[in-house]
């Protein structure tokens, strides 16, 4: 793990080109290029707004504002967007650069940190655009946004470690990058983003922390909603977990590192 | 100084009954694998500073294979790679260049992927402009460029830093003649000022003017190492290897090897370069009418023979060549235990040098089909120049060369004041 981290260092220049490539070969032809990338999760929340608002409005509780159901739906959108953009670039990062892999002599480990960093990109621009959409509905956040860095850390961290995983297996059992899009699509329903968490009932309630999204998109909520901070325990829980999981993912990489070459 | 050393390397791809077994490895439960495809094997060579190899084989021979582990993007399975310095690779050119990006921008990109930084590119941009000459194109789409201009890019990043062991995989043949030539140079340069390169082509004349030794690599094994032109006489005697064939070497007195294969079902008997006298010749002198003269015994009934010839340069390239097959000399259904005499003339129309004559006995117009004899290095002259003109180059082509003063009528005063 130190080796890949050095040549990950060593190869910082090319990840933040990489990036930039990325980016301004998006914008090189098409009239509003990344925007999409803004427009996209935007437009789905404004289509689940007008569709639910009607019937999840009176649910909502704890924020005084006209728009509060959209307000709501926008935060968890921008949690799970983060989660599932990392994922699924992760899942196939090995796969759309095989033909790099087998003629090349780079370190692999800089694959995914530019899916990563592109990913990060594009939500940092969400972030932005939601700012503004808040201020436009008359919805400022309060001080506590600025436990939101640490939550997408959090984001981060969880979604590169599963992303790693299911990416390093998919070089391999190809079907997986087939299922994950819907695991991510159930995962989607079963977190609280669309829906308020008191429509669940009370003796359901506790099956949620088996998602580990939970924690991390109620954070979104608190900080960006509701302008309280977030559940610290539920938050360092997530931690753990991704820990685990991050490790895992680097030791299959390790250890396939050798083998990924020979079936790409 | 050594400065690649490939030791007993192996490589195998494993196939598993099912992908769990191959998971199941990573964390030290020994599972079998179902299958093990062998694709190198034990390989050994050392490679010293400055050095040029090329390597030949036909295809699936593991050229490519070979070339990936020693670059570093496969793992042998058994053995180690161990070399000394920067190893660049030229497998693919053009590789992950985007379409959308400018010359550039990709330029920042590739040469970023070899490892280099932000500052070490910048210090290289101009000389990688320079030699790609495609003028404002560096600073358009890739998508817009000819395949032959961003060809030109991708080989100058990929050049723009001289490795200690330069790697190429049949990319020679870099867009038009002028570029070719330009390419080539580079890599020249490269290796007079100590860069290994090790090169893979089908390109004989390729491999022979740049390299030094060659290495023939079949069936993941290399059967043959030693210079060009013994070499690629092996691999051409190998292509048409079949049942009841053999391949042997000898070395000559002078050193060079012969090589002789085919079914033996027809013999080159008796072989002589012979003068109108009848007297066996060594040396001839420019444009001389000599005569190739063979005898050839039928050991087995055939169906048809053809005699083929060719005079070879000293670095093994043909001059000219041709068989009775183009000829329509075919000897149809010769029997076993007769005997044929072809005597082959021709005027010594070649430049001062040394010269050999490769005979082939075959049954139709190429020896890959049926090939009965086939002789490298069968005979070997020198000519020498003894009553014509001093002319440099393979081919003797006297001209007569016309001068006619023109005399124009502006130039002509200071003509005469020049001859006053």
């Amino acid at each position: 793990m130190p080796i890949m981290l050095r040549a990950l260092w060593q190869y910082r220049y090319f990840v933040i080109s990489s990036i930039r490539s990325e980016f301004s070969s998006r914008f090189a032809r098409s009239k509003l290029g990344g925007l999409w990338a803004v427009f996209n999760p935007l437009a789905q929340v404004a289509i689940y707004a007008l569709i639910l608002s009607n019937i999840l409005q009176a649910k909502m509780t704890g924020i005084e504002s006209a728009y509060s159901f959209a307000i709501y739906l926008t935060a968890g959108m921008l949690a799970w967007n983060l989660f599932s953009e990392i994922v699924s670039r992760c899942l196939n990062v090995f796969i759309a650069n095989g033909n790099l892999i087998k003629k090349a002599m780079f370190p692999k480990i800089v694959l995914p940190a530019i899916a990563v960093g592109t990913a990060l990109l594009d939500n940092i621009m969400l972030f932005f655009s939601i700012l503004v959409i808040f201020a436009l509905l008359g919805h400022t956040p309060t001080a506590n946004v600025i436990w939101l860095p640490f939550l997408i850390l959090c984001t981060i961290a969880l979604s590169v470690g599963i992303g790693l995983i299911l990416g390093i297996f998919n070089v391999f059992v190809r079907d997986i990058a087939q299922v994950v899009p819907i695991f991510l699509q159930v995962g989607f329903w079963f977190t609280p983003i669309v829906y308020p968490l008191s429509i669940i009932p009370e003796s359901y309630r506790q099956y949620l922390y088996f998602n580990p999204m939970y924690p991390l998109v109620k954070g979104y909520q608190d900080v960006l909603v509701f302008g309280v901070a977030p559940v610290t325990a539920h938050i360092l829980a997530v931690m753990l977990v991704s820990t685990c999981l991050l490790l895992l993912g680097f030791f299959l990489f390790t250890r396939a590192n050798e083998e990924m070459a020979d079936v790409l | 100084m050594t400065v690649l050393s490939v030791q007993a390397v192996s490589k195998s791809f494993r196939s598993y009954h099912s992908e769990w077994h191959r998971f199941a490895r990573w964390f030290g439960i020994n599972t079998k694998s179902a299958e093990e495809h062998w694709v190198l094997r034990d390989i050994s060579f050392d490679i010293h500073s400055g050095e040029a190899i090329g390597i030949v084989g036909q295809n699936g021979a593991g050229k490519s294979t070979l070339l990936k582990v020693i670059t570093g993007t496969l793992q042998p399975t058994q053995g180690r790679v161990q070399n000394n310095g920067r190893v660049a690779a030229i497998l693919e050119l053009g590789m992950g260049f985007n379409p959308e990006l400018t010359g550039r921008q990709n330029v920042y990109h590739a040469a970023g992927l070899m490892g280099f930084s932000v500052e070490q590119i910048q210090r290289a941009m101009p000389e990688i402009e320079n030699f790609a000459e495609i003028g404002n194109y560096f600073d358009e789409a890739v998508r817009t460029y000819s395949s032959g201009m961003q060809m030109r890019v991708a080989f100058a990043v990929a050049t723009a830093y001289r490795p200690e062991v330069l790697i190429v995989d049949e990319a020679l043949s870099v867009g038009d003649a002028y570029f070719q030539h330009k390419s080539f140079d580079r890599i020249r340069e490269f290796q007079s000022q100590g860069t290994t390169l090790l090169i893979v082509s089908h390109d004989r004349s390729a491999i022979q003017s740049l390299c030094g030794r060659a290495i023939l690599l079949e069936n993941g094994g290399v059967i043959r190492d030693g210079s060009p032109e013994e070499v690629f006489d092996f691999y051409n005697a190998l292509i048409a290897e079949r049942e009841n064939s053999d391949i042997s070497i000898n070395i000559n007195e002078d050193g060079r090897a012969q090589t002789n294969s085919g079914t033996s079902e027809v013999v080159v008997q008796n072989a002589a370069l012979i003068n109108d006298k009848g007297e066996t010749l060594d040396c001839v002198y420019v444009g001389d009418q000599v005569c190739v003269e063979l005898t050839v015994l039928v050991k087995r009934n055939v169906d048809a023979l053809v005699m083929g010839y060719g005079i070879r340069d000293r670095l093994g390239q043909v001059l000219f060549g041709t068989n009775t097959w183009y000829t329509k000399q075919v000897i149809s259904k010769p029997r076993e235990g007769s005997r044929y005499k072809f005597s082959i003339e021709f005027p010594a129309n070649f430049g001062v040098g040394s010269y050999s004559i490769q005979l082939a006995l075959t049954e139709g117009e190429t020896h890959v089909k049926k090939n009965y004899e086939w002789k490298d290095n069968a005979l070997f002259f020198s000519v020498i120049n003894k009553d014509k003109n001093t002319f440099v180059g393979l081919v003797w082509n006297e001209p007569t060369i016309k001068i006619e003063p023109l005399v124009t009528t502006e130039l002509a005063p200071s003509q005469e004041a020049a001859s006053e």
